[in-house]
């Protein structure tokens, strides 16, 4: 049940949510739709479920062309931020509204129902109101009810977004599972790259209505089409023209071929990594991400003059620069004195 | 000194409330009930069950039956079109549901007279089909639902903003159509805003009087509502029978209120 969506346009007034949009969802695949909010990602989804017309292109499911299908119609399954969860209804019968719709027999419904509740874990809870469950239950009850009809496709709009981040992070891995069992074509929508990193096989990067690359983790990461897949995908230095990610950054206690010199404004202890912020002679702030066995290696300590080199730097011909120097770099330099600074430059 | 000062100004705000409420609310109505049994229960009971007050008491009951399930789907209706189907128009239609609770009752009565009496623009058409509006129960009907309309859609316009639109869409994803979308998901959630309407609207219908008096002629026995019994039973020095109608009249009203007092309790919980 392969998705292509081919030269989708949607406008709200004079907001261009959707431009020009083409995407490939392979059959059985989980794919996430990665941007910021105002990215034109949900729009997207939601006019894959059939909930948004189209004003130009068309929607291919299962090489069907769906787009003027309703979407009580489409066979598909759809999971929404704030779970849409029927509040007059009991779990079990949420979950069974979709098969009474389709006027499924009473006994076929309680076996499925149950069925998923099992596979939901919520087998316990299935005469509790929505009322009466956590956010984490929710969303999974909104999962079952989406699954109970056996969609095509199943789409998930932000799933984990309301959740805290310890709930979210179980239910990303228990997604994956999940869909590991199903098989079901799912796209999902984030804008969280870890998250979308983390679950999905292939994710859609989008900006403004648009999609500035599709491709796996790895190629997206490693082969960034543009400045702004790079940033979004991960943390990343700017260097003039070119743009380096923290963990490529090389420190030397002395000068080496091609290294920069630079002195640490601080250094920030994260466990196993440590944040090692510098600041240039041209006063660009930028920051390497070492390992702590290097950081004792090096013997570094704020303050001090080190040497840089940026490995595997990019640059982007002709990509826009919105913001200047260290598009990522930390926000809170709050010690290193200015004098120290002056005398590095 | 902060705490008692405090402490007596929240006490003279109970009693200056309470002393309002008495006054003008409870007094007038206890003396209401003072005066029904003042002489026992024979002569209240005797004005209520004689022909004339069991006719009133029946009509005042089909008013509701009539006007109240109109303008429940009617309002319901309305509220759908002014939330979900935002069309051109909408703002117009929004302000003019509201001028029954603007217009004086009599004003309406007024109006419906002169649009359906012996002299009004529609009394040719309705005289040829055979149709007696004026001084019968559909003029009557039609002034009750007039001055009701706006209770239903207001209750249940902010209820339907409330809940949104993602169960809705939930249950489409799901395969359920307009019409089971609307009874299986909107309707339910909606239910205790609608009730609300209800309970009000039929309070409204049953304690009408103004337009109700004027397109009714007040013909006792045959278009004489609960509150226009009493007041001729009052005219013509029948106290017991008036106080004895008032009763009844209080009695519904007071059950409508617990009712819609049960009702805003389910809401909120």
């Amino acid at each position: 049940m392969g998705i292509s969506v081919e030269g989708a346009c949607k406008s709200f007034g004079d907001f261009q949510a959707l431009d020009d949009v083409s995407i490939e969802v392979p059959a059985g695949s989980l794919t996430a739709l990665l941007g910021p909010s105002g990215s034109g990602k949900s729009t997207l989804l939601r006019a894959i479920a059939g909930l948004e017309t189209l004003d130009a292109g068309r929607v291919v499911i299962d090489d069907e062309d769906v787009s003027s299908k309703p979407v009580q119609k489409r066979e598909v399954g759809f999971v929404f931020q704030h779970y849409a969860a029927f509040k007059h209804m009991t779990v079990f019968e949420n979950v069974a509204f979709g098969l009474k719709i389709r006027k499924w027999g009473k006994q076929q419904i309680a076996a499925r129902v149950h069925e998923l509740l099992r596979l939901v874990q919520l087998d316990g809870l299935s005469e509790r109101y929505p009322s009466q469950l956590s956010g984490g239950q929710r969303q999974r009850m909104a999962l079952a009810r989406a699954l109970a009809v056996e969609p095509q496709v199943l789409l998930l709009d932000e799933p984990f977004g309301a959740l805290d981040a310890k709930v979210r992070k179980d239910l990303r891995s228990w997604l994956r599972r999940l869909h590991d069992e199903t098989g079901v074509t799912t796209i999902f929508v984030t804008h969280d790259q870890e998250e979308a990193m983390d679950v999905a096989e292939q994710l859609v990067v989008m900006n403004a209505g648009r999609v500035e690359q599709a491709g796996s983790a790895t190629d997206l990461y490693e082969h960034p089409a543009n400045e702004f897949v790079m940033s979004f995908v991960g943390e990343v230095n700017r260097l003039g023209e070119h743009f380096v990610r923290p963990h490529d950054m090389q420190v030397f206690a002395d000068a080496e071929d091609g290294t920069v010199e630079a002195m640490i404004r601080r250094i920030v202890p994260l466990g196993f990594e440590v944040r090692v912020e510098v600041v240039l002679s041209d006063g660009a702030d930028v920051w390497a991400q070492l390992t702590r066995a290097e950081l004792q290696r090096l013997e570094l300590r704020e303050g001090q003059i080190v040497h840089l080199r940026p490995g595997q730097a990019k640059s982007f011909s002709g990509s826009p620069s919105s913001d200047g120097h260290g598009a990522s770099t930390p926000q809170d330099p709050q010690d290193g004195g200015d004098a120290e600074v002056s005398a590095a430059a | 000194m902060g705490i008692a000062r405090s402490a007596r100004s929240r006490w003279s705000l109970r009693v200056l409330g309470l002393g309002y409420l008495t006054v003008l609310l409870l007094a007038p109505l206890a003396v209401i009930f003072y005066k029904t049994f003042e002489h026992g229960l024979a002569p209240p009971i005797d004005a209520i069950t004689s022909a004339n007050g069991l006719h009133a008491l029946k009509l005042s009951l089909t008013m509701v039956a009539i006007a109240v399930p109109l303008n429940t789907v009617f309002g319901i209706g309305c509220a759908l079109l002014l939330v979900r189907h935002r069309v051109r128009g909408s703002a117009l239609i929004d302000a003019v549901i509201n001028l029954p609770f603007a217009i004086s009752p009599v004003v309406i009565g007024l109006s419906l007279f002169l649009l359906y009496g012996t002299t009004g623009w529609l009394e040719p058409a309705l005289a040829e089909a055979g149709i007696k509006v004026l001084f019968s129960v559909p003029g009557m009907v039609i002034a009750s639902i007039f001055v009701s309309l706006p209770f239903v859609v207001r209750e249940t316009v902010p209820v339907l903003q409330e809940i949104g639109t993602e169960q809705e869409q939930a249950a489409s994803t799901l395969g359920a159509n307009a019409w089971q979308t609307f009874w299986r998901i909107t309707l339910p959630a909606i239910r205790w805003g609608v009730a609300y309407g209800v309970v009000l609207t039929t309070a409204r219908v049953l304690g009408e009087f103004g337009a109700v008096s004027i397109v009714s002629g007040q013909i006792s026995g045959q278009t004489e509502t609960l509150p226009l019994f009493v007041e001729k039973q009052f005219f013509n020095f029948n106290e017991p029978g008036a106080y004895g109608a008032s009763v009844v009249l209080a009695l519904l009203a007071l059950t409508t209120l617990l009712a819609m007092n049960v009702l805003k309790r389910k809401e909120d919980a």
